[in-house]
């Protein structure tokens, strides 16, 4: 009862909106730390951060607006699929410059640059 | 408001609350490894909004993928490169820092507006609830057989990339004595990761 009288909107169980600004402060925060981490593992985490944000709006709507045919949910399992091999040739990226470069920071990484 | 529909709602604000202040734990953190436990909280709180969304197999997945698999093969790239360095300072840092803020704060406002002001066709049809497993499985194998297939392809691709990528170069024979060795033990030798390199630090 408490609960209903602090958050109006609530009333009627969670709406779908809930869920969406969740996965858009989610997705902010990665990409604001995608462009702003040095550490070369930390931009890895904000892309996998990125993924769940959009995997979560990807559920809200098949649970919201497509329940009976729940594609949303076979959608994320396939976008999990894909971060998994993400991860996995990204780190192994990771490690290949860290051997040739001996740093992990970002901005040291300008091979390609000029 | 029913005892159920309050128990979900405090689940519900406790798991944004973790999942909020987790995710922003991961990006500012200082020290990269409390950051890679955070990201595990994240996904776990994330996993937590599945079985609200009534997505329980989903879930299960999260957390065996992305907790049992991503987090850990993130903790050990962060064992294998985790030497102590200190980052060269860049001009301009802060103003970029506060400059990429905005672009992230007004990305936020636009899709607070599209989710506010959209026309969502709400109410949809029930949520099949605990019977979403065996739909998923239905459509695996029969309308996205095709992408699943694919996406067995594309696991096995990743695979083998990230052995060529990360794999150490073997010599066959020792550089220096030129007789054939064991090549376990050349490669513990010779890697630069072990090795203590006066010479480099001189250059650098």
């Amino acid at each position: 009862m408490i609960l209903a009288l602090v958050l109006p909107g609530f009333s009627n169980g969670i709406p779908l909106q809930a869920y969406l600004v969740l996965a858009a402060v989610l997705f902010c925060t990665g990409v604001w730390g995608l462009i702003n981490s040095r550490n070369a593992v930390r931009v890895l985490m904000s892309i996998e951060l990125m993924l769940n944000a959009v995997n979560l709006n990807l559920m809200a709507f098949s649970n919201y607006l497509d329940g009976q045919l729940i594609r949303g949910q076979v959608f994320a399992i396939f976008v999990i699929t894909v971060a998994a091999a993400e991860a996995a040739v990204g780190l192994a990226i990771l490690l290949s410059l860290y051997r040739n470069r001996e740093t992990v920071d970002m901005e040291r990484f300008n091979l390609l640059r000029w | 408001m029913t005892i159920a529909s309050t128990t979900e709602l405090i689940c519900f604000l406790v798991l944004s609350v973790t999942l909020v202040a987790g995710s922003l734990g991961v990006v500012l953190l200082p020290n990269i490894v409390y950051s890679a436990f955070l990201l595990g909280g994240v996904f776990l709180s994330v996993a937590g909004l599945y079985l609200l969304l009534n997505a329980s197999f989903v879930a299960a997945a999260q957390v065996l993928v992305y907790v049992g698999a991503v987090n850990v093969l993130i903790l050990f790239a962060i064992m294998l490169v985790n030497k102590k360095e200190t980052m060269a300072a860049i001009p301009g840092l802060l103003l970029r820092r506060v400059l990429s803020g905005a672009v992230c704060a007004g990305l936020f406002a636009l899709l607070l507006r599209a989710s506010f002001t959209t026309d969502w066709a709400l109410p949809g049809p029930t949520p099949v609830g605990e019977e979403a497993t065996i739909r998923i499985g239905e459509h695996l194998f029969s309308d996205y057989l095709l992408p699943f297939e694919l996406a067995s392809v594309l696991l096995l691709m990743a695979m083998i990339g990230a052995i060529v990528l990360a794999r150490r170069d073997v010599f066959s024979s020792d550089v220096i004595t030129g007789e054939p060795v064991d090549q376990g033990l050349i490669e513990k030798a010779r890697t630069p990761l072990l090795l203590e390199k006066p010479a480099l630090e001189k250059t650098s």
